[in-house]
């Protein structure tokens, strides 16, 4: 009677499970390929910028300076870094609301027939090449910042009790921090703007229903109701949108004035990691120290961008159990 | 019969699309390809020179202005066939990569200025001025000084922005080289280099950056070279040079700078900055081209159609130079270039250039 057990699914078709193998090992070795990668990336750039680590120390890395001149060169990050982060964050803080308002406006107030094509016009923007948006920035947006923020409202900015101090500037060039993050921002809106749109259409329509039911209004069948349910979501979105930020090259290069100096005012011009890498790695000598101070600083990128990363994991903890 | 659309006739069609650049390709594959990298200086006139060296010579030059320092690294590298540089090499330099260093062209560095009712040549700037405006001293332009030097203008009550390069640019490196000898602090402060530490001020990315940077601001200032600020029209200012007098950045005076120039110096070097006569503009400089003296055996052709490009232009591109106001080398420095080449040799030891006929 045990005869009769049906043959094991693997002796059927001996040609299929060969080719499943063959197969299994090709995604195991690209997810393999991909770590690898990754890892081989890290090391070398750790490895190329370990000259400007041993020259400089950790002082490296609060250093102000940056002093080309052989005979006296002197590197320090300091600026780079906090050009990036400064920069990626007021991207962000502008980028968020208006997302948000999109994402609202997409699923709650648009009429029907609207929603197709505004929906499409955002992630349309999403495909605009980067050195499009340099080129806007600095033909179109550097002299509206320039003439029609900067010089009327400058002054009354800077008198501004408490906050004026980071309004005032001398600088009326109109390439500044100001300048590279309303680019940043509307590069990053896109992904921010599609991700917490389609989240929120995943609401299910029930618990929205029984909001409106109880007596509840718009908002705060949004702020009650929606965010809650998306919250691990939106935060993605949000992130995906700062790590675009942060490594933004053309874009920000083009408007944000390449000082290698701290500022001190939002339209004071600075620099980001990646913009001073393009500017400046095309003349660094291979084994200069400049070129181990540029690959230590895209060394510190990618340690910048893990950091934007555990946050974002610390921020959803009791979310993803 | 109506064309279906479907995956297939679009397949089709693409493809058709994509074949479209290769059949171009017969017509352009008898001239000879020259591949040069560098300074920004010189780039509005190598590229008069590539279209007429076209029917000229036989030669297409394809020439990427990436900045001085961009050329050293890459001729460095060997990956073209010449650089560019206006920052010239000193013999140790060029000894270590096997390099030998000659002039095409002398240009002439000028301030552009964006000021609302200034004439072109108007204004009126001395080397401590100029200085005290890169150092971040004077901050606008109606500060006494230049109030009391320009008298019969009215200067408007604007920000002075500077504006500079962010790229290491050769261009840079003959401005600092001025300042520095014009003033003592520039020299212990920032220093003369291809890049150095700017105390205020935007950077721009090459000549075309920082005229772009000063056209759109009013109240900047900036350094490019002539032909920039000739061919965009930008307004540019009067220098009070060694002698005192204050000269206007037209032919005449560069012309006055490069006929007392030293081109014994070793990799034809000569010093134009600051010089003393009466009549000459202070800020002038060669700008050179580096050739390996070594090629190696594939790129020997592009040696050889190297010299035989910059041949041509010594003899016949020093109209088209002077219309974009570089001045021309001198013949006898021409000649002594020439027997320069003889240095370059291909693999086996035998000299690459053999003469105007090669």
């Amino acid at each position: 009677m045990q005869q009769s057990i049906s043959p094991s699914p693997r002796s059927r078709g001996s040609s299929g499970a060969g080719a499943d193998k063959f197969f299994e090992w090709l995604c195991v070795g690209a997810g393999l390929f991909v770590l690898c990668l990754l890892g081989a990336i890290i090391v070398t750039l750790f490895i190329g910028g370990l000259p400007a680590f041993q020259e400089f120390g950790i002082q490296f890395l609060w250093s102000t300076a940056w002093q080309p001149v052989e005979g006296r060169e002197n590197y320090g990050a300091a600026v780079p870094i906090i050009g990036t982060i400064v920069t990626s964050v007021l991207a962000i803080f502008i980028a968020v609301p208006v997302a948000f308002g999109i994402a609202f406006y997409l699923t709650e107030l648009a009429p029907q027939w609207l929603r197709q094509p505004v929906g499409t016009a955002i992630e349309l923007l999403a495909a605009v090449p980067s050195i499009i948006f340099g080129m806007w920035g600095l033909f179109v947006l550097v002299p509206i910042i320039q003439n029609y923020i900067q010089l009327p409202f400058g002054a009354a900015l800077s008198a501004l009790p408490l906050i004026g101090v980071i309004f005032d500037s001398n600088n009326f060039a109109g390439t500044s921090v100001f300048a590279a993050s309303m680019v940043l921002a509307i590069m990053i809106l896109p992904f921010i703007a599609a991700t917490m749109r389609d989240v929120f259409m995943q609401v299910p329509p029930v618990y929205k229903e029984s909001a409106y039911g109880l007596g509840a209004t718009r908002w705060e069948v949004v702020r009650g109701v929606v965010i809650p349910y998306t919250r691990i979501s939106v935060v993605g979105g949000i992130m995906l949108g700062l790590g675009r930020a942060l490594g933004e090259t053309m874009a920000v290069t083009f408007v944000i004035g390449n000082a290698n100096r701290m500022f001190t005012s939002v339209f004071d011009p600075s620099t980001t990691i990646a913009s001073v890498v393009a500017m400046e790695f095309p003349e660094s000598l291979m084994g200069s120290l400049k070129q181990s101070s540029l690959l230590a600083l895209g060394f510190l990128l990618f340690v910048i961008s893990f950091i934007v990363l555990a946050i974002s994991r610390w921020l959803l903890r009791s979310r993803l159990k | 019969m109506e064309m279906p659309v479907n995956r297939r006739s679009l397949f089709a069609l693409a493809a058709g699309t994509a074949a479209v650049p290769m059949l171009a390709r017969p017509a352009f594959a008898q001239l000879a390809t020259v591949t040069g990298a560098g300074a920004t200086f010189p780039r509005p006139v190598y590229e008069r020179w590539g279209q007429a060296a076209r029917e000229g010579v036989g030669i297409q030059l394809n020439y990427q202005s990436i900045g001085s320092g961009g050329g050293i690294n890459q001729i460095t590298n060997r990956t073209v066939d010449f650089g560019a540089t206006d920052a010239p090499r000193n013999e140790a330099q060029l000894r270590e990569a096997n390099l030998i260093q000659f002039p095409t062209v002398m240009g002439s560095v000028v301030l552009i200025v964006n000021l609302p009712g200034i004439a072109d040549n108007a204004l009126k700037l001395t080397p401590e001025i100029i200085t005290d405006i890169f150092l971040g001293r004077v901050t606008r332009w109606n500060d006494p000084r230049l109030v009391e030097m320009n008298r019969e203008l009215r200067m408007p009550n604007l920000p002075v922005s500077p504006a500079y390069r962010a790229d290491a640019s050769g261009t840079t490196f003959v401005f600092t080289t001025y300042l520095s000898r014009v003033s003592e602090t520039w020299k212990n402060g920032p220093g003369a280099a291809t890049s150095v530490q700017w105390p205020v001020g935007n950077g721009a990315r090459g000549n075309e950056g920082v005229s772009n940077a000063v056209r759109n601001t009013p109240g900047a200032i900036g350094y490019t070279e002539n032909a920039y600020a000739t061919v965009n029209r930008l307004i540019t200012t009067q220098i009070r040079n060694k002698a005192g007098n204050f000269v206007l950045p037209v032919m005449e005076t560069f012309q006055a700078a490069a006929g007392t120039a030293d081109w014994t110096r070793p990799g034809f070097a000569a010093d134009m900055v600051d010089l003393s006569g009466p009549n000459v503009w202070p800020i002038v400089s060669p700008t050179f081209i580096l050739l390996p003296t070594n090629p190696v055996a594939d790129r020997v052709v592009g040696s050889r159609n190297t010299m035989r490009f910059f041949d041509w232009a010594y003899r016949n591109g020093a109209d088209a130079a002077r219309r974009l106001e570089y001045i021309p080398i001198p013949e006898a420095v021409q000649n002594a270039v020439r027997a320069t080449w003889s240095q370059v040799r291909d693999p086996s030891g035998a000299a690459i250039w053999t003469g105007s006929a090669s």
